[in-house]
Order: C-alpha cells, then sequence, then structure tokens
C-alpha cells in the first residue's frame, strides 16, 4: 500500500507539471516550491545605489518560521551601527492584517506599528514592506497567463492584482520559470499602472536538495533610476527554531 | 543574606564557565558609543549659569554568549559635563545573566526595563529611575538591580520582578541648567525604615491581540519619584516687622528628595487600526495618606507616502491628565500634546519630530523639536530643541520658596530654552 501511494505521488507530481496552469494554480504552485521549510536563518547584505553612484549598505539576519496561518520573520540589524540591534518582527498571514513590532534597543521598547506601512520603502531601498514579506497566493487576485523567456529560460508569466488597497501596486507581472517554478522576475506597476520597478532574482542556489533560494535580488525603479541589491548568505534550514524565538520576549534578547 | 542569595546563581555561572567546549572568542561581541554634545541656551541661566555646554560621553556593551541558554550583558556608561560637576556622572546601566529556562526566562542583575505606548508622559514605566540630569524627557534610566522571571505563552506574557536597591533620582548641580532655584541636596530621605536597600516588587501582565496590545501592572515599594522638601533655618532669614521678606546674604537653602512608599496600579493599552494607533497609560497610585490618578490617553494617525514621496508623516494628539491638578509633581496635569512625526525614509534615517504641549487651563506651552541624521555608517547627527513659554520670569530662590507658583510649574525654566547638537560615534 505505502510503495502504491508513493508511486501514485511520483505520477502526479509529473502530471501537475504538464497540466494546463491558470495564473493561481501556477501561483500555489511556485508557493508550494519555496515552504514547507520549517525554519530558516540567513544572513542579508542590502545595499542602496541612489542612481548617481553612491550606494550604503545594510547588514541584517534573518530568520523565519512557517505557522499554520501564516510566517514569522524576525530581522536583526548589524549595521548601520546605529540602529544596531534593532529588531522587527512580522507576523503574515495569507488572509487579514500583518502584524508588525519593532525593538529599540537604545530605550528597550518594542513598538507595535502599523502593518500598513507596506507600500512604504523598507530601509530606504527600492523593497517597499509588502515586497519582503511573504507573498502568499491569497493576498491576490489573478489574470491572464502568457508565456516568454528569462535569461533564455522559458517561463510563464502571470498577472495578479493585490487584493489589499492599501498596497503601492496596481498590479504585478511575475516571470515563474517552466523547469522549477521559481519566481524569476517581477514588475510592479503602480496605482496609476505605470512601470514602477522590476525585481530579478539570479544565482538560485538548491540547500538540502529540496529549498531553493536566490543568491542575488535586485530591485530597479525604472522611475528614479535607483535600484537595491538583496546579497543572501549562510542560509540554513531546519536548525529546530520554534516559537520562542519569535516571541515577544525574542525582540528584547535580539541580537 | 544577599551574599547567601547570589551564591547558587554565581556557582552556576561558573560551572558554565567551566565547559570545556565554550570558545570565549567566538561568543563575545563589544560594541562601543562615544557622544559629543554642545548645548547652547538662548540666555545665560537664572542663577548665573553658563550659555554654553560641551560635554562628551562613552558608552559599551559587552555581550558573551555561555551556552544556548545562557549569556551576560555588562553595558557600563559615563559622562563628563563641562559645566555642571553632577551631570559628570558615571552609571553601570545593565550588568545581568540571561537565562533561558524551560518554559520561562530569568534575568538576574542591573536591568533596563520599559513600559509603555504613549509619547507625552512615561506614567506606567516605573521599574528603573530616570536619570534625569541626562535627559529632560526622561527617556534616560539608571541601572536598576533586579531578579525578573518571564513567562509567555502563546498571547499572553507574565513579568515577575523582585527589585533590591533603590536609585535616588539625579538633579542638576549649581552649575547646571534646567533646574529649580534650588538645588536639590544629595542625601535623600525615605519613608521606609530601611531606606534605599528596601525590597521593591512588581509584577506585569500583557496580552498580545491581533490588534490590541493590553498591559496591566502592580508595583509596591520606594517611589521613583522624590517629593522635594525644603529645609529653611529661620535665623538666615531676614524679616521686616516680624515677617520673613527674603534670605540673608550667601544664604543658599538647598531641596531635599523624600522617597515613599507606594502602590502604583498601572493599565497600558494600544489599538493598532491600519494607519492608526490607539493609545493609553493610565495608572492609579497611593501613598501616605494620598491617593491619585493620572492618564495619558491619544492616537497617533501615519499618512505613508506623504504628499506623494517616500516619506512618512505621523499626527499624534494626547491628552496629560492627573487628578492632584495644581497639586501634580508633574506640569502637565491638564495638558495636550500635538506633535507632528516626519520620517523621510531616505539613506540617511532622517526623522523629525516636533511637539508642543500646551496647558490647557494655564498659559504655558513647552515646544520641542527632536531630530536625527545618519552622516556615516558610524556616525549619527542628533539635533534637540525645546522652548519654555510662561508667562512670568523665573522666581529668585526667595520667591520660589514664599510664593509657590502652582498654576506655572514651567515658570523656573522659563531662562533655559536650548538647541542642542550631538554627534555619536560608533565603534
Amino acid at each position: 500500500m505505502r510503495l502504491m501511494s508513493g508511486l501514485l505521488s511520483l505520477c502526479l507530481s509529473s502530471v501537475v507539471i504538464a497540466q494546463d496552469w491558470t495564473s493561481e494554480s501556477l501561483a500555489q504552485a511556485a508557493e508550494a516550491r519555496i515552504r514547507g521549510f520549517g525554519d530558516s536563518s540567513a544572513t542579508l547584505v542590502m545595499t542602496l545605489h541612489n542612481g548617481a553612484g553612491e550606494q550604503a549598505s545594510r547588514q541584517l539576519r534573518v530568520k523565519n518560521l512557517e505557522y499554520t496561518d501564516g510566517e514569522k520573520s524576525l530581522m536583526v540589524f548589524d549595521t548601520p551601527r546605529d540602529v544596531r540591534g534593532s529588531a522587527l518582527l512580522s507576523y503574515t498571514h495569507p488572509q487579514g492584517e500583518d502584524e508588525q513590532w519593532l525593538y529599540l534597543p537604545a530605550i528597550k521598547r518594542v513598538k507595535q506599528i502599523g502593518a500598513r506601512n507596506k507600500s512604504g520603502p523598507f530601509m530606504a531601498s527600492e523593497f517597499a514592506f509588502e515586497d519582503i514579506i511573504t507573498p502568499f497566493w491569497q493576498k491576490f487576485s489573478y489574470g491572464e497567463l502568457s508565456q516568454d523567456t528569462f535569461n533564455d529560460m522559458p517561463c510563464y508569466v502571470l498577472n495578479r492584482h493585490p487584493n489589499d488597497r492599501h498596497s503601492g501596486y496596481k498590479r504585478q507581472r511575475v516571470w515563474i520559470d517552466q523547469e522549477h517554478l521559481l519566481i524569476r522576475q517581477v514588475e510592479y506597476y503602480d496605482r496609476r499602472d505605470q512601470l514602477l520597478k522590476v525585481y530579478q532574482a539570479t544565482d538560485f542556489t538548491l540547500h538540502q536538495g529540496q529549498y531553493w533560494r536566490p543568491a542575488l535580488m535586485t530591485m530597479r525603479n525604472v522611475q528614479t533610476g535607483k535600484h537595491t541589491t538583496l546579497a543572501w548568505s549562510e542560509h540554513q534550514f531546519g536548525q529546530g527554531l520554534n516559537d520562542r524565538d519569535f516571541s515577544q520576549n525574542a525582540l528584547l534578547r535580539a541580537r | 543574606m544577599s551574599h547567601l542569595a547570589i551564591a547558587p546563581w554565581l556557582a552556576r555561572l561558573l560551572c558554565a564557565c567551566a565547559l570545556p567546549n565554550l570558545s570565549w572568542a567566538a561568543d563575545m561581541e563589544a560594541q562601543h558609543e562615544l557622544g559629543f554634545e554642545h548645548t547652547a541656551f538662548g540666555q545665560a541661566g537664572a542663577q548665573g549659569q553658563s550659555r554654553q555646554h560641551l560635554s562628551v560621553s562613552v558608552k559599551s556593551e559587552f555581550w558573551a554568549e555561555l551556552n544556548d541558554n545562557n549569556s551576560l550583558t555588562v553595558t557600563p556608561f559615563a559622562r563628563w559635563d563641562e559645566q555642571d560637576s553632577r551631570r559628570s556622572h558615571a552609571d553601570l546601566r545593565e550588568a545581568f545573566w540571561l537565562h533561558l529556562g524551560d518554559g520561562f526566562e530569568l534575568r538576574t542583575g542591573i536591568r533596563q526595563v520599559f513600559w509603555g505606548v504613549t509619547e507625552g508622559r512615561h506614567l506606567v514605566d516605573i521599574i528603573n529611575q530616570t536619570d534625569l540630569i541626562e535627559r529632560l524627557d526622561g527617556e534616560a534610566k539608571l541601572g536598576q538591580p533586579m531578579v525578573n522571571l518571564a513567562f509567555e505563552h502563546e498571547a499572553q506574557q507574565v513579568d515577575l520582578f523582585v527589585l533590591p536597591g533603590f536609585r535616588k533620582r539625579t538633579f542638576a548641580g549649581e552649575e547646571g541648567r534646567l533646574r529649580l532655584p534650588l538645588i536639590v541636596d544629595n542625601d535623600a530621605a525615605y519613608e521606609a525604615s530601611n531606606g534605599e536597600r528596601h525590597v521593591d516588587l512588581a509584577a506585569r501582565w500583557q496580552y498580545n491581540g491581533d490588534a490590541l496590545r493590553l498591559g496591566l501592572s502592580g508595583f509596591h515599594g520606594t517611589n521613583r519619584e522624590a517629593e522635594l522638601r525644603l529645609t529653611l533655618d529661620p535665623n538666615q532669614l531676614r524679616y521686616s516687622g516680624g515677617q520673613a521678606i527674603g534670605l540673608a546674604a550667601g544664604y543658599q537653602p538647598q531641596l531635599s528628595a523624600y522617597y515613599r512608599q507606594i502602590t502604583q496600579w498601572g493599565l497600558d493599552a494600544q489599538l493598532t487600526q491600519g494607519d492608526l494607533l490607539w493609545k493609553l497609560e493610565a495608572i492609579q497610585q497611593s501613598g501616605g495618606a494620598e491617593r491619585h490618578h493620572a492618564a495619558d490617553a491619544g492616537f497617533e494617525y501615519t499618512q505613508v507616502g506623504w504628499l506623494d514621496s517616500n516619506a512618512d508623516a505621523g499626527w499624534l494628539v494626547e491628552y496629560l491628565y492627573d487628578s492632584r491638578g495644581e497639586r501634580a509633581t508633574s506640569a502637565f496635569e491638564h495638558d495636550w500634546l500635538l506633535g507632528w512625526r516626519l520620517s523621510l525614509n531616505d539613506a540617511a534615517s532622517s526623522t523629525l519630530l516636533a511637539s508642543v504641549i500646551i496647558d490647557s487651563q494655564h498659559d504655558e506651552q513647552l515646544l520641542s523639536v527632536e531630530g536625527q541624521r545618519r552622516l556615516s555608517d558610524s556616525l549619527l547627527l542628533e539635533l534637540e530643541l525645546r522652548a519654555f513659554l510662561s508667562p512670568k520670569p523665573v522666581p529668585s530662590a526667595w520667591e520660589f520658596i514664599s510664593q509657590p507658583d502652582l498654576e506655572h510649574k514651567l515658570r523656573p525654566l522659563v531662562d533655559d530654552d536650548y538647541l542642542r547638537l550631538s554627534l555619536r560615534y560608533f565603534l
């Protein structure tokens, strides 16, 4: 019996790849590809390029934990040094309002912040809060699906519209490669439906034989010429992180 | 007794340190912060103090992870002030051992704990004494010795505190600004017979809902706020027709701090509705024959992407209330706080907070502007401007004693409008 069901699931997965996608089912499948990791951690260097040759960088450490009703993420800043030890805890949900808490070490204060600042820039970067938090497929409604290539890879291109009226975007176009179902590029259109930003993810690496993660993310603002890169390293999965590492008390001891 | 109590923890620490596989170098961090501060006052002090004050400070933080469940944090702080010898002071802000137990956290030693949500006053926050000489807004705190047992389960948190050892509030010295016409004596008096060795107790419960954060707290022990008492030598007064009319030449009476035993119940709550935050802090305090209550309630509304820019603008409104009215020890007994916060969200993380606290019954206002901007990865520039508006001039020492002006509590500060620029260097 057990062998049978194993065979069955193998057959099913190959059927899934061959099936006729809709934008929505493709979004679900792409999400399934990067979820199921349980817990993870990584180091992040964010570099802001202002378009005039100047750049500034921030280093932070990120931990994630999956929940049945969403995902918690804890970011701790190492640089710039005036914000060293500051921590941002986010609890994102497929449906409903997300929650965010900021810990300010200088005054030992945890502040719950309004989660509707999602359209605002994250640490002065070209990434908005809503771009860096988990983009659950339920947060969008879906339009037509087409095909294109990205870096010579055959890709599906899906159209999605944020359900949240506080989003900074009218719609997004998402390039998902046909081989691994990974998000390679996203075009963000502002509320006036003008192309605002282009996101590209490159240098994907397979971790522990099952989790694909890009080592480099770039967000380019086509209206201002500024861009931001996120360089990821030290990915770790399944370290046994638990609720306690993402609690209010965890914020107090974040470092 | 205290040695006995400390011995078991020390023993555990030593055991932890003696573990063979500990690598100190890999599990230690040190960071330092140098502060350079220049304060320019609008005019010379009413008691002849200087207009310009330079000051330098240093704060270090040492952190060592002993193993997965134990760490030590030590944060010494020191300041040198050009003018005020009392503001030249040092304090151990933190020196504690954190132990992660099975279902609890134990934090033992000197720590800093903040409770509260509002911007106008920090009413509920009572664990640490205010380092008033450091900052006028009460956001600098002295390290408090404690044993803090913390529990957290899903949306609920419980913190229990035993607080041995009282810290006296710091007050400006003779050459210092932002003070009363009389100096507060270094010696303090206490209601508790064992004075600063009284052991205080505190507890707090916090509920973290989706939108509601609610805290209930209780404190029993030595009040952090000092009652300032005057001791006058009748032989040092000048008399006319049997009436005292002034102080003898060269006589400077001092105020002394008296710390009462109090019981304080606190409530703090924040309701988060999108861009709108509703905030409330309320306390009931009883001590001596008196019981009073005080509250600070209001909201903060943030406009994200203000005027189609990357900036956020925040609007703050709070009402500050104290049931003692004019007899309140705070100048904000029936006052409105109106504030405007600007975050540019630029690479320099520039922010500005402008506010005014308006006395709703008497003609007094406190204007504040606070700003900061990052100059480089390790350099931060801060600006602080305050202006004290009150209709009458600074009282002389004798006026302050003989005709207390409870309606105008900002009066002693009207000559002390200042602009402070600080550079903080991180290494």
